[in-house]
């Protein structure tokens, strides 16, 4: 699969001296569906902002669709849209203006038809004419989204596009992204809910103090960084004095159920056998049993926790 | 060149000041009545000395390009201003725009609303004088370059500014003096000796008097020397604009 965009030793010094990048490498794979993750200020939106051009790098390289983004803007420009997320708007226009000048400053003759398709799926048709002063905060979150699609790019990069947005149009926001996306375009976005970046994404970087600590496609990352638990079920709560017969499994209890981490081995295969055995020994045949996997917020954790410099 | 994204952000800009026609098109007319009461009425048929022409016709041009220059100014700086506070120049740095097209459309937009201006200012005023065009291509041409200079430094102000503050600091203690001191109200020849010299190094002064001499055919200048000097400014203003922008000069982290 060729790269969206492929970044290369990106670092990123603000002139306050703060390091926000330090040599960030990242491939985004065409057509995919990316999920940038990483705590507050972990440097996201500064990588992003690099990507849009209102933040200058202090180094590294990126290619873009196959060109240099530094030295071919133009190009670049044309086909990304960008939903910055830092809330802004032009206080002087109504929502359907602001979307055709924002076409035909990327030299995009305004489509008509689409720009009332964007208003009419981002659900601000009602709104389109009012001044943007009138809207409120989701609404003009939404509005950004429609300002980043409007001349139809072929990348897409959100950064936080569901902040401050309802749960029912966050539901509506993510089923028009998938749409897009399933059409062709390549999506990037940064969230700081994990179970619907788990969801929606296909691939998922993690970035912790301008470093990045993993990238793969969502699946990898489960399976192989994600662990998982062998759960046991008793019909009576599970005695304490069982935990240090089986400390090479490092057990919790939880009541009537008992948990054992599953390792694995370098061929990737868990001691799933052992653990078993072993609990089957120290606490006789469980009532049910079965594997609970780490999802996206416990590996997203636990990475996060383990850099913690 | 992205000409059709230059062309929009032109009329944006455009319609950013044709949006509130009280502000830029009555105010400039209440203004050109106070001029006609206050100067026409109150200095009455004074003439200015050396130069054998009235006062009042000598005033005209000079305020019209005054308010030429401060509304080229004002559509230029609080664009960028607000733009600034509201966040909202980040579409401009993410739209496929070079500094150039961009330094082109800010400042063809402020050459436009001075030339709205100044038709509304003269439309109003010149009914009561005996004056009329005497060289229309120095009207143009003082008219465009004076609209530029200041629209530039509009730009390069709200670049500068951090704050309303920022700006009204400026307007004060660099645009009013400059434009007070470039002989509006006066020629310069009723000036001693030392403030004369003092006022060839004023850019202002020799657009105005340029500007004037395009309705009177009198002027304190010498035309060929005024001419290069303004198309050098013109030019220096256009080109630190660009140069500017394409740095994110207090724009860009
Ligand atoms: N303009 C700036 N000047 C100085 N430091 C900045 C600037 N913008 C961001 N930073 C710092 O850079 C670091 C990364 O910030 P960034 O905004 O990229 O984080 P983020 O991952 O987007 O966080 P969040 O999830 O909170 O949006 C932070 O420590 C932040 O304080
Ligand atoms: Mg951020």
């Amino acid at each position: 699969m060729t790269a969206a965009l492929t970044v290369q030793g990106l670092t990123k010094t603000y002139k306050n001296g703060k390091k926000a990048l330090s040599g960030v490498d990242l491939s985004v794979p065409e057509g995919s569906f990316f999920a940038l993750l990483g705590p507050n200020g972990a440097g996201k939106s500064t990588l992003i902002n690099i990507l849009a051009d209102t933040v200058k790098p202090s180094s590294g390289q990126v290619s873009f669709l196959g060109h240099d983004l530094f030295s071919e803007r133009r190009w670049c420009k044309q086909r990304l849209g960008v939903v910055p997320q830092e809330i802004a708007f032009d206080p002087f226009f109504a929502p359907r203006d602001i979307l055709k000048i924002m076409s035909g400053m990327f030299g995009v003759k305004p489509d008509i038809a689409w720009i009332d398709e964007l208003l009419n799926r981002l659900e601000l048709s009602e709104h389109a004419d009012k001044n943007a002063r009138q809207l409120s905060g989701g609404m003009r979150r939404r509005l950004l989204v429609a300002q980043a699609l409007v001349h139809k790019p072929k990348v897409v990069i959100l950064d936080e596009p569901t902040a401050g947005v309802d749960v029912e149009l966050r539901k509506r926001l993510w089923g028009f992204m998938r749409e897009l996306n399933a059409n062709g375009t390549t999506i990037l976005l940064t969230t700081h809910y994990l179970e619907e970046a788990e969801e929606l994404c296909d691939h998922v970087a993690i970035i912790n103090q301008g470093k990045l600590l993993t990238s793969q496609s969502m699946k990898g990352l489960l399976n192989t960084v994600g662990s998982s638990a062998l759960v046991l079920e008793y019909a009576e709560d599970v005695a304490n004095e069982s935990l240090s017969k089986l400390t090479a499994f490092s057990p919790r209890i939880d009541a009537n159920k008992i948990f054992l981490c599953l390792k694995k081995d370098a061929s990737g295969q868990n001691n799933f056998n052992a653990a078993y055995q072993a609990a089957i020994q120290v606490l006789g045949e469980a009532q049910s049993v079965s594997v609970q996997n780490e999802d996206l917020e416990d590996v997203f954790l636990r990475l996060t926790n383990e850099h913690q410099s | 060149m992205n000409w059709y994204g230059c062309w929009t952000l032109y009329s944006r800009e455009s319609r950013r000041f044709l949006n509130v026609k009280m502000q830029t098109i009555v105010a400039p007319a209440l203004t050109a009545v106070m001029y006609l009461i206050v100067f026409r009425y109150a200095m009455g048929e004074r003439s200015v000395p050396d130069l054998d022409v009235p006062y009042f016709n000598f005033l005209i041009p000079g305020l019209v390009m005054m308010s030429m220059m401060q509304n080229a100014f004002a559509n230029t700086s609080s664009s960028i201003m607000v733009g600034k506070l509201m966040n909202m120049q980040i579409f401009l740095m993410m739209a496929p725009l070079t500094a150039f097209e961009v330094t082109l459309a800010f400042l063809g937009a402020a050459v436009t609303r001075a030339f709205i201006v100044a038709v509304v200012l003269l439309l109003v005023l010149v009914p009561f004088t005996d004056m009329h065009i005497e060289h229309l291509w120095m009207i143009l041409f003082y008219g465009v370059c004076g609209s530029i200079i200041m629209g530039g430094m509009g730009m390069i102000g709200g670049m500068w500014s951090k704050t309303f503050d920022d700006m009204a600091l400026l307007n004060n203690f660099i645009i009013m003096p400059l434009t007070f001191l470039s002989g509006v109200f006066y020629s310069v020849k009723q000036l001693p000796e030392s403030w004369q010299a003092v006022n060839h190094f004023n850019p202002f002064f020799y657009l105005i008097d340029g500007f004037r001499h395009g309705f009177l055919n009198v002027g304190d200048t010498d035309p060929s020397q005024a001419i290069a000097i303004v198309s050098m400014a013109t030019l220096a203003t256009i080109f630190a604009c660009w140069k500017l922008w394409q740095t994110g000069w207090r724009l860009k982290d």
